[in-house]
């Protein structure tokens, strides 16, 4: 399973509150999604156009936008942001918006773990070897 | 009898206070709303008829509706 794929699966699995998430990035790329490929290319030019018109709404001192929700009576939709990689989710209405944003920036935290290098392990320090010196009273007798 | 003409309007008007209060927040929580949080923590919400929010509310119901299609 890719990266992507098991970070959405752990996702779905742990938050029973979210019913649909797509992963992808700025251009719209789609990296993975719980959805078949042509609804998660529509779900991620939408939540694009959703995200830019965050950010057109955005006062001018405000940092740039790093998450936001819309509170539908038909249910909730989130969007959070992780520098290249963004991921959209679904709900119910009236979800614990705390603990969806929570889960989603888990998500997104993992993905970005995921795809750091590895650093290279170090050589094991070569061992010491301890000599035990005879006792003069050994070597006298 | 005065004393319990007092408490029955007391009650009456606690009760209507207390009903008051809970529709209030109950009709809150059903306005549709968005709610946008930046990178130094400072959170912006818009309701429903807000300048700016019924372009937002229309591209989260395009979003629910294909998820859920």
């Amino acid at each position: 399973m890719s990266p992507p794929a098991a970070a959405l699966a752990d996702l779905t699995e742990i938050s029973t509150q979210i019913e649909t998430a797509v992963v992808f990035d700025r251009e719209g790329t789609v990296l993975e999604s719980t959805v078949d490929d042509e609804r998660a290319g529509r779900l991620a030019g939408t939540a694009l156009e959703l995200l830019k018109a965050a950010e057109d709404a955005r006062p001018e001192a405000a940092e740039p936008l790093a998450q936001l929700d819309v509170a539908l009576r038909e249910g909730s939709v989130f969007v959070v942001t992780d520098q290249d990689r963004l991921i959209a989710a679904t709900t119910a209405p009236e979800p614990t918006v705390g603990l969806v944003f929570y889960d989603l920036k888990s998500c997104l935290r993992g993905l970005a773990e995921e795809s750091k290098p590895k650093p290279r392990k170090r050589a094991a320090p070569a061992k010491k070897t301890t000599r035990t010196r005879a006792k003069k009273d050994d070597a006298k007798s | 009898m005065r004393s319990r003409s007092f408490v029955t309007g007391f009650l009456l008007a606690a009760g209507s206070a207390v009903g008051a209060v809970v529709y209030r927040r109950r009709a809150s929580r059903r306005r549709e709303r968005v709610d946008l949080y930046f990178g130094d923590g400072s959170m912006v919400s818009l309701a429903e008829g807000s300048p700016g929010a019924d372009r937002l509310l229309a591209h989260a119901r395009e979003l629910l509706s294909t998820a859920r299609a």
